[in-house]
């Protein structure tokens, strides 16, 4: 051991200048957010909640194409589809098991009307698992809710597609 | 009647003492890891209450109502009574620490004897967790923290003998007054700065964790533990931690006095000036925990015992020679 080292050891010189940064690093800014109070920010392709659009006129985009059925590689959405009155197909049963769901995206690309999207809103966690088994009404709800931020979010990324 | 009213009247003194000396050990637990966060440039606990001052109840109400497991190979009578045993002996050590002049709960003659005996006989609850645990790493991490916490009382004991020199009293009020004029940890620099890395070690601090060391031993001693009965090893820890911290205070920084007996000073009431100094002492605590890595074992063997204990007890004799020859010795 040189003599540097020595007195370094004795008088715990590495020590204070590590006790002296730890000092300095106090009065820092903070690099965590203040998470419920305080949001990241999330790119438009972010992938959450799942949402079933509307047409502005109110009408469901889906025409039950399966696409998204034949897709899910965890085999989450089941869809059952009927013929209306006007002649339109259109779905009676739109389920999502979001327990199942891989959130990987897939869906969303195969739809050919952009009427399943996965939303910004990652929050939606619940007491029971029931309450994860979505049906068409809560999708469809969930468009209406989004709608503003899922529009524009699409728009966004309407370029890179 | 007479005897009942004394009763009556020590434990209102006892309480008066206990819960302040809880609810600062709770306090102390946010503080420790506000103290660590913010060194890491975190946030740390900062929801539950003012600044997240209620963290520590809002965990200890949940640690109630968590299930107390007790292992079934376990030895179930001691298994329980090693939680009960820390908390107890890391509390009834502050019946001796004087709070000033005055308020102090047991002023007896060998408080500093009392403390020490008090300190040491912590290392029985962590054994008794270990043992009665009957599961490997517990038993691993009782084994090391009985070794080493029984080293580093050596060293202390040895800079206990240190400021006894000086004072010629084992009375902690005598110890205070006799720091009146000067604080021993000016002409006892080192000795602090060695009883400061024991404390350290007796309380099984960082860097000298290794009786909990996470990434060997799980939880070490208290990988069996759940419920309340880990919440009292717990609060027990720092109870014991913050107990270190006065014992230094009072030791070397003077107790209760205030730093010069000037104007704006000497009107502080007395414990508030104990308060500030535990403080102080317990936010180095705090700092170290947060950059220094883990000793290994081996090192924290060779610090203990070849260079602490040598160093006090050279220190002890230049002390003893030096109040010898100037004529110092007190009692003169």
């Amino acid at each position: 051991m040189s003599l540097i080292r020595f007195f370094k050891t004795i008088f715990m010189i590495d020590f204070l200048t590590g006790l002296i940064m730890a000092i300095k690093e106090i009065f820092k800014t903070k690099k965590t957010i203040n998470y419920p109070f305080e949001k990241g920010s999330i790119s438009p392709r972010a992938r959450g909640e799942h949402a079933l659009r509307r047409y502005p006129n109110g009408e469901e985009r889906c025409i039950a194409c399966k696409l998204c059925e034949a897709v899910c590689p965890a085999q989450a959405i089941t869809i059952e589809s009927s013929e209306r009155e006007d002649g339109s197909r259109k779905t009676t049963r739109y389920d999502i098991d979001m327990l199942k769901c891989i959130y990987c995206g897939l869906c969303e690309q195969s739809c050919p009307v952009d009427a399943i999207v996965q939303g910004p809103n990652f929050e939606f966690a619940t007491e029971t698992r029931e309450e994860l088994y979505y049906n068409k009404e809560k999708l469809l709800e969930n468009g209406d809710r989004w709608e503003n931020i899922l529009a524009a979010n699409i728009n966004a990324d309407s370029s890179h597609r | 009647m007479a005897e009942l009213f004394i009763f009556f009247e020590q434990i209102y003194r006892i309480l008066f003492l206990l819960i302040p000396v809880l609810v600062s050990v709770a306090m102390i637990v946010w503080l420790d890891r506000r103290v660590w966060a913010f060194v890491q440039k975190r946030r740390g606990p900062n929801v539950v209450g003012p600044f997240g001052l209620f963290q520590t109840l809002a965990d200890a109400l949940k640690y109630i109502f968590k299930e107390i497991i007790i292992p079934a190979s376990s030895n179930k009578v001691i298994f329980i009574l090693a939680p009960i045993v820390t908390m107890t002996l890391a509390l009834i050590a502050w019946a001796v620490i004087p709070f000033s002049e005055t308020f102090v709960l047991a002023d007896i003659n060998v408080g500093i004897l009392y403390l020490f005996a008090v300190s040491s006989l912590g290392v029985y609850g962590i054994i008794m967790g270990g043992w009665a645990s009957n599961s490997k790493y517990p038993f691993l991490g009782a084994i090391r923290s009985a070794a080493q916490m029984v080293s580093y009382e050596v060293s202390i004991g040895v800079i206990i003998i240190n400021v006894l020199l000086c004072v010629g009293s084992l009375n902690l009020s005598d110890i205070v007054l006799a720091q009146k004029d000067l604080w021993f940890v000016i002409p006892l620099f080192p000795m602090f700065i060695i009883f400061f890395i024991s404390a350290l070690a007796e309380t099984n601090r960082p860097p000298f964790d290794l009786p909990e060391a996470e990434a060997e031993l799980v939880a070490g001693y208290q990988t069996e533990y759940s419920g309340m009965m880990y919440a009292m090893f717990w609060l027990g820890e720092y109870a014991n931690i913050l107990l270190m911290c006065a014992m230094g205070s009072i030791l070397f920084l003077g107790g209760w006095l205030s730093p010069i007996d000037l104007f704006p000073f000497n009107v502080i009431p007395a414990p508030i000036w104990l308060i500030l100094k535990i403080l102080f002492l317990f936010i180095l605590f705090a700092l170290i925990k947060a950059i220094v890595p883990r000793y290994r074992y081996d090192q924290l063997m060779k610090l203990g015992w070849k260079i602490f204990l040598p160093f006090s007890l050279i220190y002890v004799v230049l002390t003893a020679s030096f109040l010898m020859y100037f004529d110092l010795l007190p009692g003169n």
